[in-house]
């Protein structure tokens, strides 16, 4: 039967999808670590051990990159989080207008993130763009929002959650209506009100829903490009730099070993991040 | 005073959708039928003259029609890499669900690493440029399987988990083969997941933008988003056209959207969970 079993689910048909994987994704990936230690044309290289990793944190216009994107990060998850949990909640209740509003969050998610940074620079321009105009009718004067140095990160970011919550939103959904309804029973009979059903059934027991949005929204914050490519390409000056577009900007500009060693910087905080982050939340799930 | 605290929740709903969601497709869709002096007030008022079919005819036609053969590209690259993406991914979810062995925690190591780790851009050209698929469509196809591989692979792998392994045993047991087992019995079985994989990875591949900008440089304008992108700085003067090109962009994700709504939502949940 072993040899029967064996020769049923052969690995050859693992092997096409494997060896494409291997060679377009883990050989690179490996190879990374290498290159980010040569000063590299793609045709040779030469040995110049930690030098680029030096530069990548030493020059100004670089590392500024890596705070940026953990700000990002840490930003885009934690709005993403308390929105989708809101809206969530909000889209489990019994309203009337419930499908409606989930397909128009969830729309723009599909949508070209190229043309969503492009609309947004423009309704975000400082005197003639549709946002200052409406702040402007209410009495306030709007921000200069993509020409601020100290504004212009935040501005992406709540770009980027604009064009994100869907997602979460989905997964919170799916998440509160797997809560099996004996426990409102209970909360019921005990007499709580709304805030209780909150507080203590749907906030701890959505919990695999919610590491599922911290998981899958810093992650694509860590590694995000497009958004802020279109919106802002860094600027003013690097002040909206990640490590992602600095990465483009090296590449550009022929430094092959540098962009590399950014390739690097990023995977190591990602992965730093990210796979203890992961055991992390796995482990609290099973202790509930 | 239930029902009217109700009332004013979707009422308030309705109008938070109206400003953050609707207004922003409003402001892309007049624009997109103004003059070019008009759209550079950058307004919401209705066209004074609407020409959305001049603009979209000149957007069509700019550059010796290159949106055409960009939306040609993009379709190549969407159908062909979810055709590999799709029978590839089955038949590796197939056998890693169904075996266990020493091996089997790599595999699912190196899969979970592929949805979390960044790809490296330039070793991947080089790559790409070693076995001579650099700056080709083909390549690019590789990439776009390669990296949404771990994705598809997990959603196969958790449905394969519902399909009893005796329905395998009682096709083995009359004689079918492994190639016949899988061809004929399982991928007929794993036919939602394919669909909700096909929707998924066909909005994901046609938005790419990284990836087409990466590794099929050269020509500009090679996918509708690498135009759209280069349109940006093309056309500084031209609103008009820049969002004629947008809402041109935006159908095929919204007729996707129209379809298939329920099936993207179920495979975007599901992904994240499994993942």
């Amino acid at each position: 039967m072993n040899r029967i079993f064996k020769r049923t689910y052969s690995y050859w048909f693992l092997l096409p999808a494997a060896l494409i994987y291997f060679v377009i994704f883990i050989l690179p990936t490996a190879m990374s670590f290498f290159f980010s230690l040569t000063r590299w044309t793609l045709i040779e290289w030469e040995f110049i051990g930690f030098e680029n990793f030096v530069t990548f944190f030493r020059e100004q216009s670089l590392n500024i990159g890596f705070k940026n994107t953990l700000v990002y990060a840490v930003v885009t998850c934690g709005l993403k989080v308390i929105l989708g949990l809101l809206l969530g909640v909000l889209l489990t209740s019994k309203l009337r207008t419930r499908n409606y509003l989930r397909s128009v969050i969830f729309f723009p998610t599909l949508v070209s993130t190229i043309a969503v940074g492009i609309a947004f620079s423009m309704m975000m321009h400082p005197s003639q763009g549709i946002i200052n105009t409406a702040l402007a009718a209410i009495g306030i004067t709007g921000p200069d929002w993509l020409g601020d140095t100290r504004l212009t990160l935040l501005s992406v970011a709540l770009v980027d959650v604009w064009k994100g919550v869907g997602v979460a939103t989905v997964i919170y959904i799916a998440g509160i209506m797997s809560i099996p309804s004996e426990y409102y029973e209970a909360l019921q009979i005990d007499g709580g009100n709304g805030w209780r059903k909150f507080w203590n059934i749907i906030l701890p027991l959505s919990r695999p829903a919610t590491n599922s949005v911290i998981i899958l929204a810093f992650i694509g914050g860590l590694r995000s490009f497009d958004l802020v490519w279109a919106m802002t390409k860094g600027g003013p000056g690097f002040t909206t730099d990640l490590i992602a577009s600095i990465i483009y900007k090296q590449y550009q500009g022929g430094f092959y070993g540098l962009a590399t060693a950014g390739n690097v910087i990023l995977f190591l905080v990602v992965s730093a991040l990210a796979f203890p982050l992961y055991a992390y939340l796995n482990r609290k799930e099973v202790d509930l | 005073m239930r029902a009217l605290r109700q009332t004013a929740i979707e009422i308030a709903g309705i109008l938070f959708t109206v400003v953050a969601f609707w207004i922003p497709f409003y402001f892309i869709f007049v624009n997109a039928g103004k003059d070019a002096q008009e759209s550079s007030l950058l307004n919401l008022s209705w066209p004074s003259t609407a020409m959305f079919w001049e603009n979209i005819k000149t957007v069509v036609a700019a550059r010796d029609f290159m949106l055409i053969r960009a939306f040609y590209n993009s379709t190549v690259l969407t159908v062909v890499s979810i055709a590999i993406l799709v029978v590839l991914c089955a038949m590796a979810g197939y056998v890693l669900q169904r075996r266990s062995d020493r091996a089997t925690p790599v595999f699912n190591f190196l899969i979970l690493a592929g949805l979390i780790v960044p790809p490296a851009i330039v070793p991947t050209i080089w790559v790409l440029d070693g076995i001579g698929l650099f700056k080709t469509m083909s390549g690019l196809i590789l990439v776009e399987v390669a990296l949404n591989f771990p994705f598809a692979v997990l959603l196969y792998k958790g449905f394969m988990a519902a399909i009893p392994r005796e329905i395998d045993e009682a096709a083995v047991m009359d004689g079918c083969g492994g190639l016949r087992l899988f061809f004929r019995i399982v991928l007929p079985l794993l036919q939602p997941v394919t669909a909700t994989i096909i929707v998924l990875s066909s909005v994901t591949i046609f938005n790419d933008f990284t990836n087409p900008l990466y590794f099929l440089p050269g020509s500009d304008n090679v996918t509708v988003q690498l135009t759209l992108y280069n349109f940006q700085s093309q056309y500084v003067t031209q609103y008009n056209l820049l969002f004629t090109n947008i809402l041109l962009i935006t159908i095929p994700p919204l007729l996707l959207f129209i379809f298939f709504n329920k099936r993207i939502v179920a495979g975007m949940t599901a992904g994240s969970v499994k993942g």
